[in-house]
């Protein structure tokens, strides 16, 4: 073989990368820019104001976008009449669904959505029609000229009356049953399993239907230009690249006539993980009347619309041996799916491939159906799929526990994975410090000195959580890398970084500076980031899933390799030495032998460049498979079909609480977390991911729920009914991040983020268990609940808190 | 039928023809131009519209415009110092994380900026008192608070202007 091919950048491995010039004494974990607390890059133009978003942006000639809404949650449109909306003054255009029916679909085996409703609304507040007008007030008067019949149809709320009433109404016409998706996985013998367990429990668990609350409400500025037919849209979006692909199949424009922009994000959790219909409409208006325009959704509209947590109907049963070893799993869960497919197959199976972790699972079995519903869809919200599944075994874990007569924090760690855990359903973790977590927030918190032993009204709680990290699949049949990243090197721009990912507000562009200049040996400050742009930067599939860190460390270390190799040698020219005795580090290069042999790293620069010009190279990630069919033996490979991931993060929670036991409510006092997230990039970042993780779903455990009437009206689309946590509600939290380093991983890291929230839910609710003895399986646990549960063990029983007879 | 009305915004005077029912917020944002000022709700429940009317933190999302002739009003883009410097409050919220998505910030800051105005040496108490009318979705608010503390203290040191 060509020996440049051998060794070229594409062939390298994890443990080849950077290896030129690294003496086997150095260590590799010895940072500069990685593991530093530097502020945000973007943190001084957010706290001037001057941090531009969607909403603030105007161009030349702009025009504003509207949406009619549906009143019906299921009705058929019998016709659209907006003649009178045309004649108002300044009013452009009005269209309607039938002007753009193709769907749309993250997941595009069950695309079913359109930009606006076409022949059938399916939830209240779905966009029936849309208007252009000069400025925003008429375009909101022209709605109200906008005529809409309607034929109401049955309204389904409920996904077991959903299915029941199938034959009488479909919610989609291709989907018998109401059903979205079905299935099934197994692995080993579940029932032989429990049939051999010393301890056997079974519950049903209720979650209930929260939606993310990005301050930013969705926003799409579009720009079509009719003479070269390009057009460019700007979005508050978490996904640029499906964006980008959605708006080529619905608009039937080729991608490369589409340019997506990131302006600032203000926030998004999984909300704007998907395309929304804003920007549809912004793309289809602004092509009609060749003017930009802009579509801002008001707050009621972002309710609407929101795809939330999917609330899940589960039955669990779990089995332990005589010793405490979980044997086996049993899992049934019914998932509201909403009225659009969205995410919902990915959802389903990931609440399937949660049971596996993070304790050793030798037999599971899972059943589950995604169920349509005339409610806004679900979709994808910080840790997808992991949250309910991992409150009903947390929860689950602390009653087996009590049944054992054993601590909760014993039984956990009795069954808790370890790094190169292989999982039944071939799940692979090559590193977790889990136990590490659940010692150190058990430790910190004092929980084994005060768990049942508080007084009545004051209890504590514990649980623990993952989450995947770089994901392992495109959402469609596709191979090409999940990120690539452009590195530039010159005189002119110094280090720019070009990567399309979304930096949402999560911190990504931070975080990529950092890992740049740790590999080039540069300091961070000396990294211009070009993100957030289809055509300016490297193909990115998006920021979810806890993906990104990961896949553009990857990214960056694979660019790198050739950046460094070119500069080393122009070095070593200039030096008199071997290029790969050569070191960068602190903008020097040196050789590690003759220390006086050095120069400023921009001096290889320079001169590079005034020989070759600029100095670009490319990196990409692709995350590993471990499914299909093998080779070598032919054998299937059976696996999750969701879930693989290179590596995982992990999370322990102690959660003390305080309940009031006059009013009901439950005051969380203090959180004390402790989590794996390999090697934490930037601490300060971090521990803001895991603060806001706690916050977010304490705001789920305890107040946030969204409400229909019967005829699926939104009963509370504002803040002011829906209420999320304050300052006031929000305990002292006590965040730890223990050490670990993923040998596996550029850099070392993992996610962190989305296996933060995963163990608040059981926390809280076990802690409440603690407090006042009353288990709760249905969510937000609300003072109505604990009033009236209070009241109920009254009658029942003693007043003393503990659980058993007395 | 529009007015022409003089507001006085960060020290300068703005002339704006408004309607009677023209928001405070639309008109700092879409006539005058300064948008750190954000709408996250227009409903007067998320705080990220926050503004100092006379030094008191007020909601522009809910306020008339033509309410506020004659009374200074300050944004975000109004904190800055001397030379682009950063005012305390915005420099220990960059130094301390207290900023992520960055959308609620603006708000956090005036609404922060009313409360040291008022009292330099606000407790813990006190100060997640006078911001819970801001919701932030990100932070958690734990950073947010440790950098107001810590503003009051730089503050309180070297004063500003
Ligand atoms: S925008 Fe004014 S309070 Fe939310
Ligand atoms: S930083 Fe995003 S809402 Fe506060």
């Amino acid at each position: 073989m060509d020996k440049k091919a051998s060794k070229s950048k594409w062939n390298l491995t994890p443990e080849g990368w950077n290896l030129e010039g690294v003496p086997a004494y150095q260590d590799e974990k010895r940072y500069t820019q990685v593991g530093r607390s530097v502020p945000r890059v973007d943190g001084p133009i957010k706290v001037k104001g001057e941090a531009i978003y969607t909403g603030d942006m105007t161009l030349p000639g702009m025009v504003y976008g509207k949406i009619k809404r549906s009143t019906y949650a299921h009705a058929i449109i019998k016709k659209i009449d907006y003649s009178k909306a045309l004649e108002l003054p300044g009013v452009l255009t009005v269209i309607t669904g039938e002007e753009a029916p193709n769907k749309w679909g993250i997941v595009p085996q069950a695309a079913n959505e359109t930009a606006l409703a076409v022949g059938k609304v399916r939830f209240y507040g779905e966009g029936v029609a849309a208007v252009a007008a000069l400025d925003e007030e008429t375009a909101e008067a022209a709605l109200e000229l906008i005529d809409v019949e309607y034929e109401p149809l049955p309204v389904l709320l409920d996904p077991f009356e959903s299915m029941e009433r199938a034959k009488e109404v479909l919610i989609h016409e291709d989907s018998p049953g109401n059903i979205l998706h079905e299935g099934e996985q197994v692995y080993g013998d579940v029932d032989k399993a429990f049939a051999e367990c010393e301890y056997v429990l079974e519950r049903e668990f209720h979650t209930n239907y929260p939606q993310h609350g990005f301050l930013e409400p969705h926003s799409a500025l579009a720009s079509y230009d009719p003479q070269n037919g390009h057009l460019h849209l700007w979005a508050s979006t978490q996904v640029p690249h499906y964006l980008h692909r959605q708006m080529s199949i619905v608009l039937e424009i080729p991608m490369n006539k589409i340019r997506v922009t990131l302006p600032a994000i203000g926030g998004g959790f999984g909300g704007k993980g998907e395309a929304a219909a804003s920007e549809f409409v912004a793309c289809l208006l602004s092509r009609k009347v060749g003017r930009p325009v802009k579509v801002t959704y008001e707050r009621n509209e972002v309710f609407f619309t929101n795809k939330g947590r999917h609330p899940c109907h589960m039955k669990v049963k779990m089995g332990l041996d005589k010793d405490g070893y979980i044997q086996a799993i049993d899992f049934d869960n019914t998932m509201d799916k909403g009225a659009y497919s969205g995410w919902g197959i990915v959802v389903l199976f990931y609440t399937a491939s949660m049971l596996h972790l993070p304790y050793k699972v030798p037999n599971a079995r899972f059943r589950g159906r995604s169920v349509y519903t005339n409610k806004p869809s679900t979709g994808a919200m910080r840790g997808l799929g992991g949250v309910q599944p991992r409150w009903a075994m947390e929860c689950l874990l602390d009653e087996l526990a009590e049944m054992m007569g054993i601590s909760p924090y014993e039984l956990k760690m009795k069954n808790a994975i370890e790094s190169g855990h292989t999982c039944i359903n071939n799940m692979f973790v090559p590193h977790t410090e889990y136990k590490k977590c659940l010692q150190t927030a058990v430790e910190k918190s004092g929980y084994l000195e005060k768990h049942g032993k508080l007084s009545f009204g004051k209890g504590i709680g514990m649980a623990g959580g993952y989450y995947i990290t770089g994901t392992a699949y495109t959402l469609y049949q596709n191979y090409k890398p999940h990120t690539s990243v452009m590195i530039r090197v010159d005189t002119e721009a110094g280090v720019t970084l070009f990567c399309a990912a979304a930096d949402i507000g999560q911190g990504s562009n931070t975080v990529m500076a950092q890992m740049v200049a740790e590999e080039m040996g540069i300091h961070f400050e000396d990294v211009n980031v070009q993100a957030g742009d289809t055509e300016i930067g490297a193909f990115d599939l998006g920021s979810f899933a806890s993906r990104l860190t990961y896949a553009a460390g990857a990214a960056i270390k694979m660019a790198c390799v050739e950046i460094n190799q070119k500069i080393k040698e122009t070095a070593a020219g200039m030096l008199g030495c071997r290029a790969d005795q050569l070191i960068i580090k602190n903008r020097e290069i040196y050789s590690m032998y003759e220390s006086k042999k050095r120069l400023p790293w921009e001096k290889a620069v320079e001169a590079y460049t005034s020989i070759n010009g600029s100095l670009v190279s490319l990196g990409n990630f692709s995350p590993p498979r471990r499914k299909g069919i093998d080779l070598i033996t032919g054998n299937r490979v059976q696996g999750a079909n969701i879930g693989h991931s290179p590596t995982f993060g992990f999370s322990a929670q102690v959660h003390e609480v305080e309940v009031d036991v006059e009013t009901g409510r439950i005051y969380v006092k203090k959180v004390t977390e402790a989590g794996d997230c390999g090697t934490p990039v930037n601490p300060m970042s971090v521990e803001g991911q895991v603060e806001g993780s706690i916050m977010f779903n304490l705001g789920a455990c305890l107040y946030e729920d969204q409400k229909l009437d019967a005829e699926g009206k939104h009963l509370n689309p504002n803040f002011h009914d829906y209420k999320t946590p304050t300052t006031m509600e929000m305990p002292e939290m006590d965040t730890n991040i223990v050490e670990s380093y993923d040998p596996t991983a550029p850099f070392g890291v993992k996610e962190t983020g989305e296996g933060a929230v995963q163990p608040t839910f059981p926390a809280i609710t076990n802690a409440i268990y603690d407090a006042i003895g009353v288990r709760f399986y249905n969510l937000p646990i609300t003072p109505e609940m604990v009033l009236k549960a209070l009241k109920e063990k009254k009658t029942t029983s003693c007043d003393c808190k503990c659980s058993k007879e007395c | 039928m529009k007015q022409l009305i003089e507001l006085d915004i960060n020290n300068r005077v703005y002339e704006v023809a408004v309607d009677a029912r023209d928001l405070l917020l639309d008109v700092i944002r879409k006539k005058v131009g300064l948008t750190g000022t954000k709408k996250g709700c227009g409903e007067g429940d998320c705080g990220a519209c926050t503004v100092l009317i006379d030094g008191k933190p007020e909601l522009a999302c809910i306020k008339l415009a033509i309410a506020c002739q004659g009374k200074k009003i300050t944004t975000i883009e109004g904190l800055i110092q001397e030379g682009g410097a950063l005012h305390p409050i915005q420099q220990a919220f960059v130094d301390y994380g207290a900023v992520q998505c960055g959308f609620c910030t603006p708000g956090m800051i005036l609404s922060a900026k009313g409360l040291l105005d008022r009292n330099p040496h606000p407790t813990e108490y006190d100060i997640k008192h006078e911001l819970s009318g801001n919701i932030c979705r990100c932070t958690g608010y734990k950073k947010i608070i440790e950098a107001v503390e810590a503003a009051a203290q730089v503050w309180s040191k070297e004063g500003v202007k």
